[in-house]
């Protein structure tokens, strides 16, 4: 994991992008509690393809979700580079797998745009917006409604 | 020095509420849960001021004012009555039995406080 | 936590104290002790509800209180229809309160009428003293008033003021009344003459002082008076206008004579023959708090046990003095689980107290009067549990009141008294918790019950039921036996619903039934919910728990005791009687790696298909493992009802028997369609 380490300045939010299911995505430093190296999970019976299953963290039995398979992109292809994002939203811990983790970038509030209408992109139920970097477009996961994700 | 002030009230939530009343200004704050305890802290804490519920178990208000300003501790301490029934029938009992002063529930934290500061002549 | 939820939890207590008084008052009569109790917890609601201003807590509990204050002055005498008013006026206390906690509406008719009822007691007393809470009768003087600038509304005033020996002895300094006469205006202060009475009558309250003031005030004369609220009585007071400019009203010249303190009849209510019970040290804490740690105490039995395979893994000599460490430790850590655990017990008494009126309101309802008797409401139970059994405990009690006991009229011609009697008890036995529904009515229908399930389909025809079982057909999902549907039991709600809620708990719930005498319900329950015994298993690859609670027994299969009926139907053999055999990997949707007669079987009973037999791959050892539930996030998961870490830091799910049971009929079909979607390849990787 590359990290780039600017000044912040005052205003600004620190995001951890990652890509999953091939796209660009991004969370919130402050709702990410650690990033591990994927191990294999228990897993659970008769649950979507997007639940991979649970694992012991430190003795709390957490979920771990497939991210891209979440977003309707495809589960995740297996390899070394996998890596499991520990998040806490406020009413849950929970794990997702994703491809890789890239930096932590340091974007201003008002750089955050409101998301595209792309009715057919399955992700955009888990999206609060979109940030312009470097000419990729790079999508802020929405972790409450990834983890409340009913509709899946 | 701060002023202190021992509270003896049956209610938990009276006693937070005058807790916060108190403590806001400064004042240091004790709390006993009934009469027989109010009597008990009393000799313990030394306050400066009681505040007494009337209504309580095991030894009413009227009881513990009798037993403070009667009784071994035989104080002249300030001892305010604070009660739901506004009655002056009340005030007058609580007077005769040797209350220094009356408030009536729910009280209001700024005339709690400068009921406090008027029987205690307390300034800070 | 906030005053407000510190008030509400106090509220709890407070009518659940004022609940246990009532019950006394009916058992043993007239005591004042308890009428005092009784309207301390009324009289406590209303002074912690004044503050918040909820107003329709402060003048229901006002009402309630003026008639108990009746019967404390023995204006009024307790009779069963008092008592009945009292116990209606609780309930509507109860809904009062909990409506300004959750800040919902409150049901108006209700209440009015159980104002109205309250009111035929209130006597001639409900107009005496107009109810307000407008609070304070204090003025104090502001510190800071501007002065007008014309001062010909000033006033000047003399006022002598002549202390007793009272004044002093109730806690009062002339100094602090001039103080605040001052911060009125300017004031001048003059000793008079000191008269000294005569040596022998000088006693030691104080010599008697006599003082002169003049005050100088934009305030009025009543503000004035206010000023010596508290020491009028206690000595001798005269307020004379010298200039008033203003509102000239008549001079007011008050000798005060001191009134001669009564004695004997209002005598303080002193230690009573009755030493006082001490109150029993509680501390309150955060629920939070508790939880965290019993998490956190759960993570040291898993790390204990980690650490006990390391150490087995070893291979040290028997005689190491490690091992012995060891096993203290493991016995320590079980102590401190133990202990912790015991923090969430609580008694199930709030439970029971609430289905008094249960059975009240059902009574009511039913135009059947019932009666609650309560046993073992000492009884300690996990938090959580008696939580979740209120709704469940509802329902049954509500069951017995309205199916249980008979009709007045036909209890009467058996020779029972008019009143039924629902009994309720709790008890601790072999570390499970047993609670029992009972009632004295006319005993389980079966005919009718057997019509029922076999009209609903629920039953095949040819089938012989014995007696339980067909007791035991009222726990299935859509049975309802009341042929016109009562407003109270008739809410869609069926035994099964209640039988659900009791196994979600990790318990048992059954019945038995004389014919003629009544209906008993037994609730088996674990003691709490984060630890469990269990078998822990094989299926496929995982390794996986089963509640032993739920295992009758573990069968090593021979071949010709398996039966093939229809396409995947597979029955076991077992004592003269054929069990179906639900092969658990198949049901969870993996694949077994054993051909069926080489599995083990778990007997299991399940409410919905009998007994059943499980076939699982192996058994390990038997545990006691630290439940952990499966997020919610992960949705509800068919067949796995938590999971737990083993000593080696891996999950193991638990499995729910009842549901596999249930589902296991049905199962095979689902099962492949499931398999293709578990997506293993990802699972397996690494």
């Amino acid at each position: 994991m590359s990290t780039q380490t600017e000044p912040a300045p005052i205003d600004s939010i620190e995001f951890v992008t990652f890509s999953a299911g091939n796209q660009i995505f991004c969370l919130e430093i402050t709702q990410i509690r650690e990033i591990r190296r994927w191990t294999p999970v228990t897993a659970l019976p008769h649950t979507p393809p997007d639940i991979l299953g649970v694992m012991n963290l430190r003795g709390a039995v957490i979920p771990i979700f497939d991210l891209s398979a979440r977003f309707g992109l495809g589960a995740t292809p297996s390899n070394e580079r996998n890596v499991v994002i520990v998040a806490a939203s406020a009413s849950d811990t929970v794990g997702m797998l994703v491809e890789s983790v890239s930096e932590i970038l340091s974007i201003e509030s008002d750089q955050i745009q409101e998301t595209p209408d792309l009715k057919s992109d399955a992700a955009r139920n888990y999206i609060t917006g979109v940030i312009a970097h470097n000419e990729t477009m790079i999508r802020v996961v929405d972790l409450g409604a990834v983890v409340g994700g009913d509709n899946a | 020095m701060a002023l202190k002030v021992l509270a003896i009230d049956d209610s938990r939530t009276i006693r937070e509420l005058l807790r916060v009343a108190i403590e806001n200004v400064g004042f240091e704050y004790e709390c006993a849960v009934d009469g027989v305890d109010g009597v008990g802290k009393f000799s313990q804490v030394g306050p400066d001021v009681v505040i007494t519920d009337i209504n309580m178990p095991n030894l009413d208000g009227f009881g513990v004012i009798d037993e403070l300003r009667n009784g071994t501790a035989k104080t002249t301490v300030p001892i305010i009555v604070l009660t739901t029934e506004s009655s002056s029938d009340l005030k007058m009992r609580a007077r005769d039995a040797g209350a220094t002063g009356w408030m009536v529930k729910p009280f209001d934290d700024d005339a709690l406080v400068s009921v406090l500061r008027r029987v205690t002549g307390y300034q800070a | 936590m906030s005053i407000r939820d510190t008030f509400f939890q106090e509220c709890e207590d407070l009518l659940a104290a004022l609940v246990d008084g009532l019950a006394e008052l009916e058992s043993s009569g007239q005591d004042s002790e308890i009428v005092n109790a009784v309207f301390r917890a009324v009289h406590s609601i209303k002074g912690g509800a004044g503050a918040f201003g909820l107003d329709d807590v402060v003048s229901f509990a006002h009402a309630f209180e003026t008639v108990l204050d009746r019967v404390r002055e023995g204006d009024l005498a307790v009779d069963g229809k008092l008592l009945r008013v009292f116990h209606k006026s609780s309930d509507q206390l109860t809904d009062l309160v909990e409506a300004a906690r959750d800040e919902t509406a409150i049901e108006t008719t209700a209440r009015d009428s159980v104002l109205k009822d309250l009111e035929t007691y209130l006597g001639d007393q409900v107009e005496e003293e107009e109810f307000s809470f407008d609070a304070l009768t204090l003025d104090v003087p502001p510190a800071l008033e501007i002065p007008a600038e014309d001062s010909a509304s000033r006033g000047v005033y003399e006022i002598l003021f002549r202390p007793h020996a009272a004044l002093f002895s109730n806690g009062h300094e002339p100094s602090l009344v001039f103080e605040c006469l001052s911060q009125m205006g300017d004031l001048t202060v003059e000793l008079q003459d000191i008269s000294i009475p005569d040596f022998e009558l000088l006693d030691d309250s104080g010599l008697q002082l006599a003082w002169r003031l003049e005050l100088t005030t934009f305030d009025s004369e009543t503000v004035l008076h206010d000023a010596f609220e508290f020491v009028e009585g206690l000595c001798d007071l005269e307020i004379r206008p010298l200039t008033r400019p203003t509102d000239p009203l008549p001079t007011i010249a008050s000798e005060v004579p001191t009134p001669q303190p009564t004695p004997s009849s209002d005598k303080p209510q002193t230690k009573s023959e009755k030493e006082p019970k001490a109150p029993k040290a509680t501390l309150r804490v955060d629920l939070d708090r508790v939880d965290r740690l019993i998490n956190t105490v759960g993570e040291l039995i898993i790390n204990q046990a980690m650490i006990a395979q390391r150490i087995e893994e070893l291979d040290l000599p028997g005689t190491s003095q490690v091992l012995n460490e060891l096993e203290d430790y493991k016995l320590l850590a079980r102590d401190i689980q133990e202990g912790v655990m015991a923090i969430r017990a609580q008694p199930v008494k709030p439970l029971f107290q609430r289905m008094s009126r249960i059975v009240r309101e059902a009574g009511e309802a039913t135009g059947k009067p019932a009666k609650l008797l309560t046993t073992g409401e000492g009884t300690e139970v996990d938090k959580t549990v008696i939580e979740r059994l209120a709704d469940p405990l509802t329902h049954m009690i509500r069951n017995a009141v309205d199916h249980g006991l008979e009709k007045t009229d036909t209890r009467i011609a058996a020779g029972k008294p008019e009143e039924g009697t629902i009994r309720l008890t709790a008890a601790h036995r072999s570390g499970n918790v047993i609670l029992e529904v009972s009632d004295d009515g006319g005993g389980l229908n079966r005919e009718k019950i057997l019509q029922t399930a076999l009209d609903k389909g629920l039953v095949a025809p040819d089938v012989e039921l014995t007696e339980p079982e067909i007791d035991n057909l009222l726990f299935l999902p859509g049975f309802s036996t009341a042929k016109e549907v009562s407003n109270l039991s008739g809410r869609g709600v069926g035994m099964d619903v209640v039988r659900n809620a009791v196994a979600a708990l990790g318990g048992r719930i059954s019945i038995t039934s004389d014919p003629g005498q009544g209906t008993t319900f037994t609730i088996v329950l674990p003691l709490t919910l984060a630890v469990m015994d269990g078998f822990v298993i094989s299926v496929a690859d995982q390794t996986m728990v089963v509640p032993i609670s739920s295992i009758i027994e573990t069968i090593h299969p021979i071949r010709r005791n398996i039966h093939t009926i229809g396409q995947n139907g597979r029955l076991l053999a077992l004592r003269n009687r054929y069990v179906p055999i639900v092969d658990v990997a198949e049901n969870l949707g993996l694949k077994s790696l054993n051909r069926l007669d080489d599995q083990i079987f778990l007997l299991v009973s399940s409410v919905s298909h009998g007994t059943c037999a499980l076939a699982v791959d192996a058994i390990h050892d038997q545990r006691q493992v630290v439940v952990k539930s499966l997020k919610t996030s992960c949705g509800s998961i068919t067949g796995i009802s938590a999971a737990t870490i083993l000593g080696n830091g891996k999950i193991a799910l638990i499995l729910d028997t009842e549901e596999i049971a249930r589902t296991g009929a049905s199962a095979s079909e689902l099962a492949h369609e499931k398999l293709t979607q578990m997506e293993p390849a990802l699972v397996d990787a690494n």
